[in-house]
């Protein structure tokens, strides 16, 4: 799909049925505006003489949950702290819930409902579980200058946001260090899904997981999908993003160079546009 | 970070607090409580060592005497529970003793004195914090350079010499007591169980902690890591500001040469309490224990008759204990 094609759809009159728009080319499944969650279009982004992203246009539909792959250095990092509002871009436009937006921090991001997984995962290890899923977000009655914690309501919120999300550890008390990888990691997603966010974007959430970890958070993935939040997944391992998305995108030195609705590609094919043996341009 | 495959399948979620059991099989439990237990043992050896050890005036002498300590560690741990360390503890202290005898010295009221010694304290705090934060020089050189710029000042703004105060209120607060509980003990008390309120139980104490703990993470997480660090200097500095006072009071003179023992002295007391030099982990009554601790040691071995010179030695030998079973219990 060109970019002005996908502009021409965008300012198309909005239909009350969300199905795909006709005439859009095959594969690609060109949605109507009313399904889409996050739309980056035309994006790029320069440091200095390098060019990290160049035009790139792609979308996330409300619900679904749509993978991005691509080797080392393709890009997939660049461009979602470009949507999470740790850089911004050099040009382009990013429309969220149908409306233009400009992130000049994480926190606006998050106050627009986009929260980030990071790899690392942003938690502290000396900090309990309940402190770190209100890390910056705590609970506090105001004495003066004072904010003093409201433990008992952060403690109890803690043990329902672990509990919706099915996220099974020994206690809320017990202290990061103390818990496997995988359920570090299903911690900092259930403290991303936890806060009124409509877009939750993970970058490679089991990359560093075991067999059985791994098929605890995909679960967990699918879990919060069911329960209506659209999910944006980083991931190298071809198997996890046939099981899990809905749509793909795949993304070469920089620029987006395929998309696909799951059911219709296959690894082999992923792969065939991932080393520039195939692609749509 | 495969090691726990079957805990993942375990119990789901529990509200319960860990079992005293956990918490005993927990290295961190026994970390921090190191200063406490050792001291227990050393009250015990003391005791039956030297029957004068457990005398009631002994022990508020002891206490007396560690409040001083106990103050500027309590102003040391904020700062290395940030990741950073504060060398210029003992030369704020020194300098902000200075700037109260001089106000006194110049016509001033003891009030307005022992408020400049605190805002002095403050004021070096300051320029710690603004170089560690902002300037983002490693907190080793930049505390190093105020501890000799503060004990130059203190030179220059007492020409070197020592002022003698003359004042009811110091000589009160110096030997007065509220009951039993002489004053310095009940100051040293305050700032112990403040300190441990802000740290644990207000949003500033959580974000230092995690400040310390992880600073990239904490950033991502939106925490402001810079300002957070500018407020464990501000309150190392200020503590240093409240000790001054104490100190001039006990002496009963504004003193311009620095004592560096204090310094030495409230890292020790920290790394007794089971703080980590890394930053992160640690309590408020650990350091506290620590320097109450060290002023026993100190004490007992005076009473048992052991020559002074062999004190320093001692008080080195108990902190690298410390640290060598800190390391071999995490």
């Amino acid at each position: 799909m060109s970019p002005t094609e996908f502009e021409r759809v965008f300012s198309a009159p909005q239909t009350p049925e969300s199905s795909p728009t006709p005439g859009a080319p095959p594969g690609s499944g060109v949605p109507g505006p009313a399904e889409v969650l996050l739309l980056v279009e035309r994006v790029s982004k320069h440091f200095g003489a390098i060019v990290a992203l160049h035009e790139v246009t792609l979308w996330a539909r409300r619900g679904e949950i749509t993978a991005i792959v691509g080797d080392n250095g393709a890009g997939k990092s660049t461009l979602i702290k470009c949507i999470s509002g740790l850089h911004s871009p050099s040009s382009g436009r990013l429309f969220f819930e149908g409306k233009e937006v400009h992130f000049a921090s994480p926190q606006e991001a998050r106050q627009a409902g986009i929260e980030t997984v990071y790899q690392n995962l942003a938690m502290i290890e000396d900090l309990t579980v309940w402190q770190n899923l209100f890390l910056n977000r705590e609970r506090v009655k105001r004495l003066g200058p004072l904010a003093i914690l409201d433990r008992r309501t952060m403690r109890r919120e803690a043990l329902r946001m672990l509990r919706q999300f099915e996220v099974h550890l020994p206690s809320i008390h017990a202290r990061l260090r103390q818990l496997s990888g995988g359920q570090r990691q299903a911690i900092a997603i259930a403290r991303a899904a936890s806060w009124g966010s409509r877009l939750l974007i993970m970058d490679e959430p089991t990359a560093a997981l075991g067999v059985r970890e791994t098929r605890r958070v995909e679960e967990l993935i699918l879990r919060l999908r069911d329960q209506g939040l659209a999910i944006l997944l980083i991931s190298h391992n071809f198997e996890q993003v046939l099981r899990l998305s809905q749509q793909v995108w795949v993304m070469r030195s920089g620029r987006v160079v395929g998309g696909r609705r799951t059911n219709e590609t296959t690894s082999d094919e992923l792969v065939a546009m991932i080393t520039g043996v195939k692609s749509d341009e | 970070m495969e090691q726990s495959n079957t805990s993942v399948t375990a119990l789901p979620v529990q509200a319960e607090r860990l079992s005293w059991r956990e918490r005993l099989s927990d290295p961190e439990f026994w970390i921090n409580w190191t200063a406490v237990i050792a001291l227990a043992v050393l009250i015990i050896i003391f005791g039956i060592a030297s029957p004068a050890f457990l005398s009631f005036g002994n022990i508020r002498a002891v206490l007396v005497a560690a409040a001083l300590l106990v103050i500027l560690t309590v102003g040391q741990t904020f700062v290395i529970l940030t990741g950073g360390i504060d060398l210029s503890l003992a030369s704020t202290m020194t300098w902000a003793g200075v700037v109260l005898g001089q106000v006194v010295a110049h016509g001033g009221p003891i009030g307005l004195a022992c408020l400049s010694a605190i805002v002095a304290g403050l004021l070096v705090g300051l320029i710690n914090g603004l170089l560690v934060a902002w300037g983002r020089i490693p907190d080793f050189i930049a505390t190093l350079g105020t501890l000799s710029a503060a004990s130059g000042a203190a030179l220059i703004f007492s020409n070197g010499e020592p002022v003698t105060l003359v004042s009811t209120f110091l000589l009160q607060l110096a030997t007065g007591s509220l009951g039993p509980l002489p004053y310095f003990v009940l100051i040293a008390l305050l700032v112990v169980l403040l300190g441990h309120f802000l740290l644990f139980y207000t949003r500033f104490g959580t974000h230092l902690l995690a400040t310390g703990g992880d600073a990239e993470a904490a950033r991502a997480m939106g925490i402001r890591t810079a300002g957070i660090k500018l407020a464990a200097y501000l309150l190392a500095g200020g503590l240093a500001g409240l000790a001054a006072i104490l100190f001039t009071a006990r002496i009963g003179a504004a003193e311009p040469a620095v004592d560096t023992s204090y310094l030495l002295n409230s890292v020790a007391a920290v790394v007794l309490g089971g703080v980590s030099l890394f930053g992160g982990r640690g309590t408020i009554a650990g350091p506290a224990a620590g320097a109450l601790l060290l002023t026993v040691l100190v004490n007992g071995l005076t009473l048992l008759g052991l020559s002074q010179f062999y004190q320093p030695v001692v008080v080195g030998l108990a902190v690298v204990l410390a640290a060598l079973l800190v390391r071999y219990w995490r």
